[in-house]
């Protein structure tokens, strides 16, 4: 069974139609990348994954998103424990304006997952050493998040995701803001993490796609035009849309 | 029609900004000036300390300056929950439809209310209609009604002066709405609620229309006791001691108006500092 199953799934911002009809499997344990041009709905598509939509004015859905089984939009859903099992990262890094540790802390505190000290102090040292962080800020975790550099920033807002323990991480175009050496780092970064987590990943570079991630969808105009290996999508692509769009006759 | 040089019309067009600028700055300095030069003989620790003499002719101003700080802090105490609770609603929860609409609208236009009309109102409704007769509480609830909305307004500007990323980023950590509210929205729009209050607190000092039916006496023999007693207060009594009193000492007006003056002046400056050092500390 898929960890991801997006079934017929509708996503409109009042009149606009921003996803028609998307079908989708994503595996577990894998990095599964979206790609297209600007506006075709692979963030939206992201972003309803942990239904952060919702809190779009005038956005509403049809159709279903499953995780392990369990549609998400069902009204049963307590949409706290879903975004604490499906985290997420933004394209420009957003770690609050507090120290350090508090941010990795930040989802335990307020979620109240965990209030014992030395519980905390744990989660956040793991957190940050899972991202490769601990080393290079083990002695100023009380200093200000917004000092460190950019690529440390984005390394500290996945470790913040880390932190409440989720089983799926949301990347949404998570180096768009980071030069070229600091995208590398993360993006190798990444490909460690997929063995802990199903990670989907959203960007608009399609060699990052093709470095990091096992399968690849290919979006255009809020319909999902092909799915498959990544490796199929840039060298065999079965349809005309996606090798247009690979090869950069447009996009 | 004479056709200036560039060079010239250029030096003309700043000549004309120059001076309009100076326009707007030299009343104000003078009226320091001037209230400064006439008042500052009447300042002395007795002038603050003390309760008026001789039919308000001598002696202190105690009376009003309490007065005036206990309406002021009255009204504070109500305005300040009310409105960041407004904000906090307005900004954050309320859906963008008609109503919504139709709030923000009359908020905006509730502040053009000329100040004398809350002052009947407050005259009609918490004096007479809710019995609490003219008081500091009457006066306050005056007031608050009148500044609320500009409170509402720096409010929201403070909310939404916290980026929206912020909210993302805990919501998306699983955190509700209102929690990401107090945790993280709050004290990021603190600052800028903190030096709104401080200017409203500035700006309510000195008004008179809206307590001068609702809260402000002629003359008080007495400290006032609780919230329900009426007070003399700066802003009136500067006008009984300008109007209303003959042979009144010029110093002594003057120099009412000059701690009026301070009181308000040290204010503005405080959020002015205040604002400065958040902006600083500030780096989103």
């Amino acid at each position: 069974m898929s960890k991801i199953e997006v079934k017929k799934f509708n996503l409109y911002y009042s009149d606009f139609h921003a996803l028609k009809d998307i079908d989708i499997n994503i595996e577990e344990n894998r990095v599964t990348a979206m790609i297209g041009p600007s506006g075709c709905g692979k963030s939206s598509l992201l972003r309803s994954i942990n239904r952060i939509n919702d809190m779009v004015e005038g956005a509403c859905t049809s159709g279903r998103i499953c995780i392990s089984g369990q549609n998400i939009y069902d009204e049963k859903v307590d949409v706290g424990f879903l975004r604490k099992n499906v985290g997420m990262v933004f394209q420009r890094p957003n770690p609050f304006p507090i120290s350090i540790y508090e941010n990795v802390a930040f989802g335990l505190k307020v979620n109240r997952i965990a209030s014992n000290k030395n519980v905390i102090d744990g989660v956040v040292e793991k957190s940050l050493k899972a991202v490769l962080l601990w080393d290079d800020i083990k002695d100023k975790l009380r200093k200000s998040a917004l000092s460190l550099t950019l690529e440390q920033q984005q390394r500290l807002c996945i470790a913040r995701v880390l932190a409440v323990a989720p089983n799926i991480i949301l990347l949404d175009e998570p180096c768009s803001a980071l030069d070229p050496v600091a995208t590398v780092k993360v993006e190798e970064l990444i490909i460690q993490l997929k063995d802990k987590y199903t990670i989907v990943i959203v960007t608009h570079n399609m060699q990052q796609a093709a470095r990091v991630s096992h399968d690849t969808a290919f979006m255009l105009l809020g319909k999902l035009i092909e799915f498959d290996k990544t490796e199929k999508i840039f060298t065999n692509p079965s349809k005309k849309e996606t090798s247009d769009y690979v090869t950069g006759r447009f996009g | 029609m004479i056709k200036l040089s560039p060079k010239l019309s250029q030096k003309f067009s700043y000549a004309l900004l120059y001076i309009a600028t100076l326009l707007a700055i030299v009343p104000v300095i003078t009226i320091i000036f001037i209230i400064v030069k006439n008042g500052i003989s009447a300042i002395s620790l007795e002038f603050l300390t003390s309760m008026p003499k001789n039919g308000m002719r001598e002696g202190g101003i105690l009376p009003a300056i309490l007065g005036t700080f206990s309406i002021v802090l009255c009204a504070i105490t109500i305005i300040l929950p009310v409105g960041v609770c407004a904000a906090i609603y307005l900004n954050e929860y309320a859906k963008d439809n008609f109503l919504t609409k139709i709030i923000k609208l009359s908020i905006v236009n509730l502040a053009g209310i000329p100040s004398v009309v809350y002052g009947l109102f407050g005259l009609g409704i918490f004096v007479m209609f809710f019995k609490l007769g003219v008081s500091i509480i009457a006066g306050a609830l005056t007031l608050s009604i009148m500044e609320l909305p500009v409170v509402i307004t720096t409010a929201r500007g403070a909310l939404n002066s916290v980026p929206y990323s912020f909210r993302e980023a805990s919501w998306s950590l699983g955190v509700s709405r209102w929690q990401t509210i107090r945790h993280v929205v709050l004290p990021n729009a603190l600052p800028g609620i903190l030096t709104g209050t401080i200017l409203t607190v500035a700006r309510i000092s000195g008004e008179t229309a809206p307590i001068l039916f609702t809260a402000a006496a002629f003359y008080v023999p007495h400290l006032p006791h609780s919230i329900f007693d009426q007070v003399m207060a700066m802003p009136y009594h500067l006008y009984i001691i300008s109007t209303q009193i003959p042979n009144m000492p010029k110093n002594i007006i003057y120099g009412t108006a000059l701690v009026l003056l301070m009181v308000v002046l040290t204010m503005s400056c405080i959020a002015m500092i205040a604002r400065i050092y958040f902006k600083k500390r500030r780096k989103w």
